[in-house]
């Protein structure tokens, strides 16, 4: 890993978005992009490939789906199929509408609590994690692009000018 | 400009005529004597199909037991409807509700993107404008549509039929609970609110479109803001008359059964198949090289109501459905029970192609962009929506004698035919894209 980045910081997220294509363009590769908002079409302009989160969040309500199934199933029919108020527990598709409720409902928590789950755990967010901002200004209003560096700092420069720059710093990881 | 091709007209009218030719062979064949009908019945009776359901007189139709019974405690010498006579009522009514079905749906249709029209505008809906030149073709059959349900209803009022039993004065004589009623279900009333529901709307229809094309050839928003302040009185309008059309004509068909979310689940069957023809017109405009500024944008958007309002449909179905079936109350629950053991195919079948197969079709995002797949799932929904009127009606009309044969074809073939006809004849009496809306600029650019 390149321990010297390239802090390019702009001050308009248009700006932002012309300069993130103009610098693929040229073949910069860029590390990481901060920004204090959404910036609509940042994804595409990046090319980062389109979230999976939906079709994960699918599975997890099949999986829900059955799980509450199987639990009134095993619940209401099999284990003691006890007559309430003339409800027919004599098989699932006989009391099936009085299950809706629970189906859909569990299917929904878990649709939507593993999918926020998944979302923690692969964007690595938790309570006491550090923040990882490089300029605190990026919560505010301003908008960084990180480029690493090895020994080409000149022609990156020169490349990172050409945009609509506010800041250019050239920052040394701390870390490693 | 749209211009009409022979090819559609072609179409359309040898659907018509076709149709025409299934509805007479439809009367034709519907017994106009009790005897004809006991012989129609033996003639069909091959057997075990009806042997394990023996037809005594006290089995057959939920309603009419019940005003057999109401009728009987009176006068216990009675006059108790024969099980022959019944059944001659049935196969007699088979024809009407056949047309009565396919004549329902397609008014349906349009008056359902009448309403999701004056949503758009109500709504200052930025992507839409584009589209609405579409709608307003579609809702050019309100009012011929509007006038050929009228004219089955009045025609019913007449003894033509007996669809609703609650215009017949002998059983209303006899029947308490129709008589309770018939302060709101009298004959006059129901044709009075019935053409003042449509007179409603068809003015809207007609004041919108004339601002809708005034707005094009003018210099400021005037006809716009009017159209936007006519469309939020309509939707008030609409609601309530939609509801009680709700009523009028579908509910009443059963006059012992009632059901306070009726209403929302007519409303919900209308738009969402009103949305699927929006979306399959627009498709077919656009491989004819129409509306060259709609893209696959307003498609997916149009999905995602199909999507969603499939949802909303099967929620409102399952809401009215559970709380009946959970509560289990003798005087509701004779409509679903004579629904699941007389239509088990139609009734559930039509869950499947109005819920679980929209679900499962449109979830997808990319899914909502290709027009194969919106063609396939709208045809589903179609057939699905007109299962849910066949549903709501035919039970009432012609209980277990119903079958889905050539009164029925024909019928769905006529309207189909006019329906076609007519919404393309309106489409060529306007350019397709409404080009002064203050919001078509926005309505092109629409990303989603």
């Amino acid at each position: 890993m390149a321990n010297k980045f390239l802090h390019a910081i702009y001050d308009d997220d248009d700006k932002l978005l012309d300069a993130v294509k103009f610098l693929k363009k040229e073949g910069v590769y860029i590390e990481d992009v901060f920004t204090p908002f959404p910036v609509h079409g940042l994804d595409k302009a990046l090319g980062l490939e389109p979230t999976r989160i939906s079709i994960a969040g699918f599975l997890y309500g099949c999986i829900g789906f059955a799980f509450a199934i199987l639990m009134m199933n095993y619940i209401m029919i099999e284990d003691w199929p006890q007559n309430i108020g003339g409800k027919p527990s004599f098989s699932f598709i006989e009391n099936m509408p009085a299950f809706v409720p629970i189906i859909f409902e569990l299917t929904v928590f878990f649709s939507a609590h593993l999918m926020v789950i998944t979302f923690y755990l692969r964007s690595r967010l938790w309570p006491f994690k550090s923040a990882e901002n490089p300029i605190p200004e990026t919560t505010d209003d301003k908008f960084l692009v990180q480029i690493p560096v090895s020994d080409n700092e000149k022609e990156l420069n020169s490349k990172v000018k050409k945009t609509d720059i506010f800041k250019i710093d050239l920052v040394e990881n701390k870390d490693e | 400009m749209f211009v009409l091709t022979k090819k559609i007209k072609i179409f359309s009218l040898a659907l018509i005529i076709f149709g025409l030719l299934g509805i007479a062979f439809g009367f034709y064949s519907a017994p106009s004597t009790i005897e004809e009908a006991k012989e129609i019945i033996a003639n069909s009776h091959h057997g075990d199909e009806h042997k394990s359901k023996n037809h005594y007189p006290g089995e057959i139709h939920s309603s009419m037991i019940e005003s057999a019974k109401e009728h009987n405690s009176e006068q216990p010498s009675g006059h108790q409807m024969s099980h022959d006579e019944h059944v001659f009522h049935q196969l007699a009514n088979r024809p009407w509700a056949a047309l009565y079905v396919a004549a329902f749906f397609f008014f349906m249709i349009s008056l359902g993107t009448l309403a999701f029209y004056a949503i758009q505008r109500a709504a200052q809906a930025g992507w839409s404008p584009l589209l609405f030149r579409v709608m307003e073709g579609i809702t050019g059959y309100l009012l011929p549509g509007g006038i050929i349900v009228l004219v089955i209803l009045l025609l019913s009022a007449l003894h033509f039929n007996h669809l609703f039993i609650w215009m017949d004065p002998e059983v209303v004589e006899h029947d308490k609970i129709i008589k309770a009623k018939s302060g709101y279900l009298n004959v006059p009333f129901f044709l009075a609110r019935g053409v003042f529901y449509l007179a409603g709307w068809s003015l809207y229809r007609y004041f919108s479109r004339k601002f809708s094309i005034a707005q094009d050839n003018s210099n400021d928003i005037s006809n716009h803001v009017k159209n936007f302040k006519l469309s939020a009185g309509f939707l008030a309008f609409f609601i309530v008359t939609e509801s009680m059309m709700s009523w009028d004509w579908i509910m009443s068909i059963d006059p012992h059964w009632f059901s306070t979310l009726f209403g929302w689940y007519v409303f919900a069957s209308m738009v969402v198949s009103a949305i699927t023809v929006i979306a399959l017109m627009i498709i077919f405009l656009k491989s004819l090289g129409y509306l060259e500024k709609v893209n696959h944008n307003h498609l997916h958007d149009l999905a995602k109501f199909m999507f969603g309002f499939s949802v909303f449909w099967a929620y409102l179905w399952f809401s009215q459905f559970m709380l009946i079936w959970y509560a289990n109350i003798p005087e509701e629950v004779t409509y679903f029970i004579t629904r699941l053991e007389d239509y088990q195919i139609p009734f559930l079948g039509m869950l499947v192609m109005n819920f679980i197969l929209p679900f499962l079709i449109l979830i997808n995002s990319d899914f909502k962009r290709l027009n194969w797949i919106i063609v396939m799932a709208g045809i589903i929904i179609l057939i699905g929506h007109y299962m849910d009127v066949f549903n709501m009606i035919m039970p009432s009309a012609v209980g277990d004698q119903w079958s889905f044969g050539i009164p029925e074809l024909g019928s769905l073939m006529f309207f189909t035919g006019l329906f076609v006809y007519i919404v393309f004849d309106s489409l060529t009496k306007a350019p397709l894209e409404a080009t002064g809306d203050p919001f078509n600029k926005e309505s092109e650019k629409f990303v989603y």
